[in-house]
């Protein structure tokens, strides 16, 4: 549909990349948003076939209910929990401050 | 400090909309994704497993036992249940969280559409909306280090502890609640005692505000008398006592009134609550839903309740604290206010299984709420940690078999609570027995006596109120440990013979 070109403005592809912590250039912007565009409407397509009583699907294989008992098993020691650190201090990571909140 | 309006005024010039989001932490031995102990106590980073830093590789299972209490919730909210339900990625970056995201449920919660009945210190009945019960994961703690004031602002440094990332949560979320009127923080205070109580008689938290294992985001808005349009609302967090939610209520009210009288506008954003000062700052702007860029979890499958579990749970589900009240009303005789100070103290459980272990309701309330609910208050505990209800029950026995005096009753339960075993092996290692032995009694009294004989006269006159000081000598002599009555009717028995 060359027509109905793309809703997906620069502003919000920078909206996505600050949301994503992602550095873009602007022309990598520029970029996205038509690419990102194109996604768009490759999925409006979709869902002009695809009506209400078809379920949406977010796994293609047909497994559900795939649980474990609740019977408590290895942990890492603390060492091991902080190997991957960049940095660690008192048995805890240590990260940069960071102005903001718990979600 | 923000300029308030009175909460009479406010209320004169605006109605009150509320909403809350109630945070309840499952008691299940294992985290919500992970076979790491559900226990974040202990040192730091000590109860982790690869899947709770999202380490590369490592995939998430669901724990099938936070399935069961959340149907359970579910259903105790007055809530249907799912016939699919499914986890959802919520995207952000903080470091309270090591996957930068957090597993949480979205379009598909677990239950949904449910109604709480709350009800009101003077008895009257409110009825809450829930718009839906959804599983959840937690996050992190961190402790900023550095800063003059040890919260966020100014902080170096964080420190990051992951012990309780991964800890199973249900997040309890009500519709807008209107009407509520004068009573708006009265009603919010009910409201999360309700899912305490809830969530406590069913056995899936411990529900412990303090302890963060209940824990309540309060929305208000303010919609100006004479109009339709809602008002932009806040939400308060860090809200960690039943007090505090009635207070943050009450504070977003009297500031919000203000600045909306003032001409100004409400931001849409996350408030802290302060305990200290009882007011609340300024925290983040609030993301749109959007922001989160919610998707479904690609690691975890559906959870598709069968109708049977569903049915299952129900019929297991115990009474509930409003029944239980009620039941308990009639059956133990108090009068009201007697009654209402039992559940203003929160101790209806504990008396319920003390009377079940064979107390009288009477003695059970006596004690509850007479000397244990004063050690627990010098202490700052709640007073069912100090003492079980079978244990009361053997001790209240034991006092009203006159093993015990009230007297010895008290030291006992002073061992009992200082951990030194059951009120038997209290009253063997500290020897506190009333001595009912009537040799040792009147070995004691002949003695006493014997070094007070014009005593012996005067009773044979008949002043019997002259036995008083030989009662005393013997009580001394048995340090206390006899019953006195008997003393008494030994000295009398003896003067006269």
């Amino acid at each position: 549909m060359p027509d109905e070109t793309s809703a997906i403005t620069t502003d919000q592809v920078q909206h996505l990349a600050n949301l994503a912590r992602i550095a873009l250039t602007p022309d990598e912007i520029a970029h996205l948003a038509v690419e990102l565009g194109s996604i768009v409407d490759s999925v409006r397509k979709v869902t002009e076939v695809a009506t209400p009583d078809v379920p949406a699907t977010s796994h293609p294989i047909p497994l559900q209910n795939v649980f474990r008992q609740d019977v408590v098993g290895e942990v890492l020691t603390p060492e091991q929990a902080l190997a991957g650190a960049p940095d660690s201090f008192d048995g805890r990571f240590r990260v940069s401050a960071i102005l903001g909140e718990e979600q | 400090m923000a300029a308030l309006m009175s909460f009479e005024e406010a209320l004169e010039k605006f109605e009150p909309v509320l909403g809350f989001e109630v945070h309840v932490e499952l008691s299940t031995a294992t985290k919500m994704f992970s076979a790491a102990p559900n226990d974040f106590g202990g040192d730091p980073n000590t109860n982790i497993a690869p899947v709770d830093l999202g380490l590369p590789g490592s995939l998430p299972v669901v724990n099938e036992q936070a399935v069961r209490y959340s149907i359970s919730l579910g259903l105790a909210l007055g809530c249907s249940i799912a016939e699919s339900s499914r986890f959802a990625r919520k995207n952000y970056f903080y470091p309270d969280t090591a996957k930068n995201y957090q597993i949480s449920q979205y379009d598909e919660p677990i239950a949904f559409d449910g109604e709480v009945e709350v009800e009101l210190d003077d008895g009257t009945l409110v009825k809450i909306p829930i718009e839906r019960a959804h599983m959840e994961e937690d996050a992190g703690k961190l402790t900023h280090v550095g800063g003059s004031t040890g919260r966020i602002q100014g902080a170096e440094y964080s420190l990051v502890d992951y012990n309780r990332a991964g800890v199973p949560l249900v997040e309890i979320v009500t519709r807008m609640i209107f009407g509520t009127e004068h009573r708006a923080p009265e009603i919010a205070r009910a409201y999360v005692a309700t899912i305490r109580d809830i969530v406590r008689s069913l056995g899936v938290s411990e529900a412990r505000m303090e302890r963060g294992n209940l824990r309540c985001d309060a929305n208000v808005s303010l919609r100006r008398r004479g109009t339709t349009t809602l008002g932009t609302r806040t939400e308060t967090k860090n809200v960690n006592s039943l007090r505090s939610v009635e207070r943050a209520v009450r504070y977003e009210i009297q500031r919000q009134a203000a600045v909306l009288d003032a001409g100004g506008t409400i931001t849409q954003e996350t408030r802290h609550w302060h305990e200290d000062t009882g007011t609340t700052s300024p925290g983040r702007p609030k993301s749109d839903a959007d922001d989160y860029r919610y998707f479904p979890e690609p690691d975890l499958l559906p959870v598709v309740p069968s109708r049977q579990l569903v049915a299952e749970l129900r019929a297991a589900l115990p009474e509930s604290p409003a029944a239980f009240r009620r039941r308990l009303q009639t059956e133990y005789g108090f009068t009201e206010s007697e009654f209402r100070d039992i559940i203003n103290a929160n101790l209806l459980v504990e008396m319920e299984q003390t009377v079940a272990a064979g107390a009288a309701p009477a003695q059970a309330r006596k004690w509850w709420l007479g000397e244990i609910l004063r050690i627990a208050n010098a202490r700052g505990v709640e007073p069912g940690t100090l003492i079980s209800p079978l244990h009361l029950s053997e001790l209240i026995a034991l006092v009203e078999t006159g093993m015990l005096t009230d007297r010895l009753g008290r030291q006992v339960l002073e061992g009992v609570v200082a951990g030194e075993g059951s009120p038997d092996d209290v009253v063997e290692a500290r020897g506190l027995a009333v001595v009912s032995d009537d040799t040792a009694l009147l070995a004691a009294i002949d003695e006493a006596l014997a070094t007070q004989p014009d005593v012996l006269a005067k009773i044979r006159d008949g002043k019997v109120q002259a036995a008083g000081a030989v009662i005393g000598a013997v009580m001394k002599a048995m340090k206390g440990q006899a019953d006195a009555a008997r003393v008494r009717e030994l000295v009398l028995e003896r003067a006269n013979s």
